[in-house]
Order: C-alpha cells, then sequence, then structure tokens
C-alpha cells in the first residue's frame, strides 16, 4: 500500500525540520537536544530535555489513561472472557474464576448458520467496499472543478455519513416498506409491478431480466445498497481532497499531446488515485466487516443477513452467553486480520510490481 | 457500451479538417473524439450530480413528507411527493410530550442526548488537546509509538470492545449511567481528536509559543494563551466531530443504557419506539426529524468554517 508509506514521509521532514528549527533557535529556552537523537551533551542540555520529557509525559498521561483502561485493557479481557464459561447470570460468581475451557469456540463454530454467517459478511464486506468506492470516486470526480452551487451539493453528499444511523435505516425502512413504502408504490403504480416486494424481508427473489428468471438474494442487496449510499461520502472527501491537490501539469501536457478526457482519466488521473484507493479500501472493508448498526437496525439479521457482528450482539444479550459472545468476536476479528493479511499480500504487492515495471 | 466506442465512432464519421476547409458557409469545428468525449461527459456530469442529489437528499425530505402526514392517508396514497391534505405537527406533538401526557418522551431523551454529546465534547477536548500539544511540540521518550497505539485504537471494530466493557461496567454498577456511557465515548474519540489537532499544531509557527516562554509563561499557560486561540478553527471542528459521533452513537446507548428508560438517548428512544405495535410509522418519522434536526443544522451551519479551517491548515502546511 502507497499511502502507508507516504503518510510517514509526510512525518518525518516535519519531525526532521522541527528538530532543525529548535537547533537553530540557539539559546532558546526549549532548546532540547534535538530528541536525544545527537546525543552530543550542550550547555544547558539534559535538564531541560527531562523536563521537556516528563511535561509530555505528564500531558499525555490522562489520554493514556482513558485509552489505555477503556480499549486496550477490554481488549486484553476478551481474550480471557473467550475462554471462560461465562454468562450474564452467574458473571457475579464467576468473573474471576479462572477455569478456562474452550467450550465457547465449540459452540459458536458448530452453532447452525456459523459459516452462512461468515459468507454473508465477506459478500457484504467486498461488495459494499467496492461500491461506495466506486460511488465515492465518481461523485468526488462530477464536483471536481468549480460550479454554481457546488457547496449545496457537496454538503448534500454528505449528509447520509452525518446523519444519525437511528434515523437513515428508519427511512429506508419505511420507503421499502411493502404497504406504506414509496418504492413499491412508484413499482407498482408506474413500471408495471405484479405485487409489492418486501425487500427486507425476502430472503430471496426472482429478477426478470429479458426472460430469464435469476435468483437474488434480495434482502442482502438492498443492505449493501445501503451501505453503499450511506458510506460513500467517507471515499467522496478522502478521493476529492486527494483530487484537489493532483498537480496539474501532467494532465495538461496530456491535454496538448491529444489525449481525450476519457484517457486523460484512465492513464493520468485515476493511477495517481491508486494510493487513496487502497487506503479507503482497506479501511472501508475493516469497518464493513464488523458493521452491526445498520444490518441490526435494517434487517435485525434476518432473511440471510446475518453477519458475524450480529451473531455475537445475539450471544451476548439475546443468549446472555458472555463467553460465546467473546469467543465469537475473537474469530471475527481473527477472520479480518487473515482477509488484511491475504489482501496486503497478494494484491498490494501486485500493484506495487505493476508500478515497478 | 463505453463512451470510448461512441467517440471514435463518430469521429470516424466527421469530416476531416482538410475536406472541410473550402466550405463557403461557417465552418464547423471538427468533431474530433476529444470534442465528442468531452460533450457526452459534459451531459453525463449534470445528469450524475442530479442523480447524487436526489439519492442523498430525497431520503430527508421523504422522512419529513411522512412526518407531516397521517398515517391513514399514508396508506391510502403511499406514492404522494407532496402532503395531500395538508400538514400537521400532531405527530412531532405525541413524539416530545412527557409519556404521563400520552407521548413518548422525547423531551427527555433530547436533554439526554444533548448532555451526553456535550460533555463528552468538553471531556475529549480536553484531553486531546493536552495530548495533541504534548505529540506536537515536546520530544520525549514513546513520542511516536503513541501514533501507532491511536492507530490501532481508531480501527478496532466497536463490537469487539462492547463485551469486555459491558461485562465491566455491568460489574462495577455504572451501566446504565450517563457517566459510563461518556468515558466509553471518550476513549474511542480521543485517538482520533488527538490526530486531527497534532496535524494543526504541527502547521502552527512554534516562534510565539517560544516568546511566551522567554516572558517566563508556564507551559500551561502556554497551551491556554497561545496555542489555543491559534488553533480555535480545528478546535471547532472537532467539536463538531466529536458532538455528531455521541449524538449519533447507537450501539453503547443500546448496550449500556436500554433497561433505564429515563437516561435513554434520542437515537436508542427511537428504536424501542420502532419495537412497539402500536406506534405509527408516521410517529416513527416525526422522531427521526427530531433526530437528526440538530445534526443537519449544525452541518449546515459549520460547513464552511471547517472546511475554512481546514484550508487555512492546509495552507501553513
Amino acid at each position: 500500500m502507497r499511502e502507508g508509506p507516504a503518510v510517514g514521509a509526510e512525518e518525518d521532514p516535519q519531525d526532521r525540520a522541527r528538530g532543525g528549527l529548535e537547533v537553530g533557535a540557539g539559546g532558546g529556552p526549549k532548546d532540547g537536544p534535538g530528541g536525544g537523537k545527537g546525543g552530543a551533551p550542550r550547555r544547558r542540555g539534559p535538564t531541560l530535555a527531562q523536563q521537556e520529557a516528563r511535561a509530555g509525559l505528564a500531558l499525555l498521561s490522562p489520554t493514556l489513561i482513558v485509552v489505555l483502561t477503556m480499549v486496550v485493557l477490554p481488549i486484553l479481557w476478551t481474550i480471557v472472557i473467550a475462554f471462560q464459561d461465562l454468562r450474564l447470570r452467574n458473571l457475579r460468581t464467576r468473573l474471576f474464576d479462572f477455569e478456562f475451557t474452550l467450550k465457547n469456540f465449540d459452540t459458536v463454530l458448530t452453532s447452525p448458520g456459523f459459516l452462512e454467517g461468515l459468507k454473508v459478511t465477506l459478500i457484504y464486506s467486498i461488495v459494499g467496499t467496492a461500491l461506495s468506492i466506486a460511488l465515492g470516486l465518481v461523485a468526488a470526480l462530477v464536483v471536481r472543478r468549480p460550479f454554481k452551487g457546488r457547496t449545496l451539493v457537496r454538503a448534500s453528499m454528505l449528509l447520509p455519513y452525518v446523519a444519525p444511523v437511528v434515523a437513515v435505516t428508519f427511512v429506508w425502512q419505511i420507503m421499502l416498506n411493502p404497504e406504506l413504502g414509496i418504492i413499491n408504490a412508484i413499482g407498482t403504480d408506474l413500471l408495471g409491478w405484479r405485487e409489492s416486494i418486501p425487500f427486507l424481508e425476502q430472503r430471496s427473489g426472482t429478477l426478470s431480466i429479458f426472460g430469464f428468471d435469476l435468483g437474488v438474494p434480495t434482502a442482502l442487496i438492498v443492505v449493501i445498497l445501503y451501505q453503499a449510499w450511506r458510506y460513500f461520502p467517507f471515499s467522496f472527501l478522502f478521493i476529492l481532497a486527494r483530487l484537489q491537490a493532483l498537480p496539474g501539469e501532467l494532465d495538461e501536457a496530456a491535454r496538448v499531446d491529444g489525449a481525450t478526457p476519457l484517457q486523460r482519466f484512465w492513464r493520468i488521473t485515476l493511477p495517481q488515485l491508486q494510493g487513496v484507493i487502497a487506503l479507503l479500501t482497506v479501511l472501508r472493508f475493516i469497518w464493513t466487516f464488523n458493521e452491526f448498526d445498520d444490518i441490526y437496525l435494517l434487517t435485525q439479521g434476518g432473511a440471510g443477513t446475518e453477519v458475524v457482528s450480529v451473531r455475537v450482539f445475539r450471544y451476548l444479550t439475546g443468549r446472555g452467553d458472555i463467553g460465546a459472545a467473546s469467543a465469537l468476536s475473537l474469530v471475527l476479528a481473527l477472520a479480518l486480520a487473515l482477509f488484511l493479511f491475504l489482501y496486503f499480500r497478494f494484491f498490494v504487492g501486485r500493484v506495487k510490481e505493476a508500478d515497478a515495471i | 457500451m463505453s463512451p470510448t466506442d461512441v467517440g471514435t465512432g463518430v469521429a470516424d464519421h466527421a469530416p476531416t479538417p482538410k475536406a472541410s476547409a473550402p466550405r463557403p458557409a461557417r465552418p464547423r469545428p471538427p468533431l474530433s473524439r476529444e470534442v465528442v468525449e468531452t460533450r457526452i461527459l459534459g451531459v453525463l456530469k449534470w445528469i450524475t450530480i442530479a442523480f447524487f442529489v436526489i439519492a442523498t437528499l430525497f431520503p430527508f425530505y421523504y422522512m419529513v413528507e411522512l412526518a407531516v402526514r397521517s398515517i391513514e392517508d399514508v396508506a391510502l396514497d403511499p406514492g404522494a411527493l407532496w402532503p395531500p391534505r395538508g400538514a400537521s405537527l400532531a405527530a412531532f406533538g405525541e413524539v416530545l410530550r412527557s409519556v404521563d401526557d400520552g407521548g413518548q418522551g422525547f423531551l427527555v431523551f433530547l436533554r439526554n442526548s444533548g448532555f451526553i454529546a456535550l460533555t463528552s465534547v468538553v471531556v475529549t477536548l480536553v484531553v486531546s488537546i493536552l495530548g495533541a500539544y504534548a505529540i506536537s511540540r515536546l520530544q520525549f521518550f514513546g513520542r511516536r509509538q503513541v501514533h501507532y497505539l491511536f492507530l490501532a485504537v481508531y480501527l478496532f471494530p466497536a463490537i469487539l470492545l462492547a463485551i469486555p466493557l459491558f461485562v465491566f461496567f455491568t460489574r462495577i454498577g455504572l451501566r446504565g449511567s450517563l457517566f459510563g456511557l461518556i468515558l466509553v465515548y471518550t476513549s474511542q474519540i480521543v485517538p482520533v481528536t488527538i490526530h486531527m489537532l497534532r496535524n494543526y499544531f504541527d502547521t502552527v509557527p512554534e516562534s510565539l509559543e517560544e516568546a511566551a516562554a522567554l516572558d517566563g509563561a508556564s507551559r500551561l499557560t502556554i497551551i491556554r494563551r497561545v496555542a489555543l486561540p491559534l488553533a480555535k478553527p480545528a478546535i471547532m471542528a472537532t467539536s463538531l466531530f466529536v458532538f455528531m459521533i455521541a449524538w449519533n452513537e447507537f450501539l453503547f446507548a443500546l448496550l449500556f443504557l436500554v433497561e433505564n428508560r429515563e437516561n435513554w438517548t434520542v437515537s436508542l428512544g427511537l428504536s424501542q419506539l420502532a419495537g412497539s405495535v402500536e406506534v405509527a410509522k408516521t410517529t416513527l418519522m416525526a422522531g427521526s426529524v427530531i433526530l437528526t434536526i440538530p445534526i443537519i443544522v449544525l452541518f449546515f451551519a459549520t460547513e464552511r468554517l471547517l472546511v475554512e479551517g481546514l484550508a487555512s491548515g492546509g495552507e501553513k502546511g
């Protein structure tokens, strides 16, 4: 992935520049020993550097305390719980009863629907990620150049992302409702559908195209479309920022050489967006893979949309089986790590090779 | 069909500049591939913009439209794009009235959501301003490593954290309290806000702070009197970001607060409302509007400031 090293490279010069500034400031009171990098003792160096280090850690300590106690420790604790026979009702007595067992993993891995859930999660993540990035790219391209009302257009494109998840899922639910929804009203009144389609309750439907009947997982498709609609603004923001930072000379040179707009897009613009798209792919995949709110609110995981995170929630609240919920969430995290590894190993590696050629 | 094919196809039939040169009438510009593509893309661009604007705005319009219609009206004519028989704000009244008055008690939920979001903003800001300043300005051991820790937290899925935090807060009896929830929000947002603020501090020249230090100002005074006023745009943008996340959050609110109706947030109240059969869909939409309005108002009021702040920050860097 090219964005990673690029981010790092961005930071390094800043650090170095700051180091240079401090050295240049000569006898300034903040003139530490260049972060201890040089190591050469200077007139008043060591004590001031120690002071600065102490101040730095003191200022950072509230952050560290909050993050360590509320994030890092809980994550480690999840691993412990996953091997405990812990339920909501025996929480009081069993919490510190460290009898480890593999029972939870047995429960979640052999439960009916586990593999199906993993498959649904993977399809949802891959297609959802690709769609949301593609939409974000198109949106960024059309508002790239200034026009009247551009600010408003850009703001409206951000709305799905900033609006509360509960509100937007409910609007979608009602729009897709078989009796009250506008989509079915339009479909039956104008498009000649024979009957309303219960988009969010239908596991599989038949789509007739040119006389062929295709079986399609209706609810899963709708949930993926929703996901693309809600999260394309994120890709849009990133890609637009990158687009506007691109130097114009390359594009101009290609224009002078007679490259048409489409050629310029494929050969000049898109290759320069590769880095930001690779970064977005990773970010969006991670978040979509663990997505809970949207699917839970839209379908409660019904009609073939039960992703693993919804199952985790079910174990936790429905059955009160905290151990199994932890075990399943660990499995989810491991699966994610595996897919990310494969992505970096095979996909990103190839992109780099292609670049080298 | 790809537009490229169209381009070459038309270009084949187009007269070459040489052939059309001797014409007496005004010579038409040659239909080169460049011109054709530019024209087609020019039209496609506006169609695409229209598509995006409708796709993103319509659900919000529909939300408001349903909120002001009666449920009988919607059942009769579900496809209406305009309230056919007049609008009524009755649904909003029902949602906002307290339970004792036959309503849904959303005023209380609004108060809770507001309290949680604003407190999260303040706590997160205090914690992350200090942290971001330290990372940006001071040299200390572990300064670089902290960055990776935060990146990991940023990427870590909420559903995994939900279980241990649920167990922990149940055990110490803080589950159901608003403060527990604020603590959870702060811990998850701080890594991001530190990153945002630190980037901004990095772009602000240090010379002013050095001058203040020469005048004998203490570290905290420098942060409060010199660094903060300069970082105002970034702080506004960060506050907005935190407010939105805390206001919109659903999973932790559901896990922590669901047993105590007094403490429900608007998001949670709305989701619980959806579960009961006797609540009309139009009432649900009124609740959705109430939940969304603060975010939309805030978003449009500060969009410009947000962009300006980020732009000025980027310029200095």
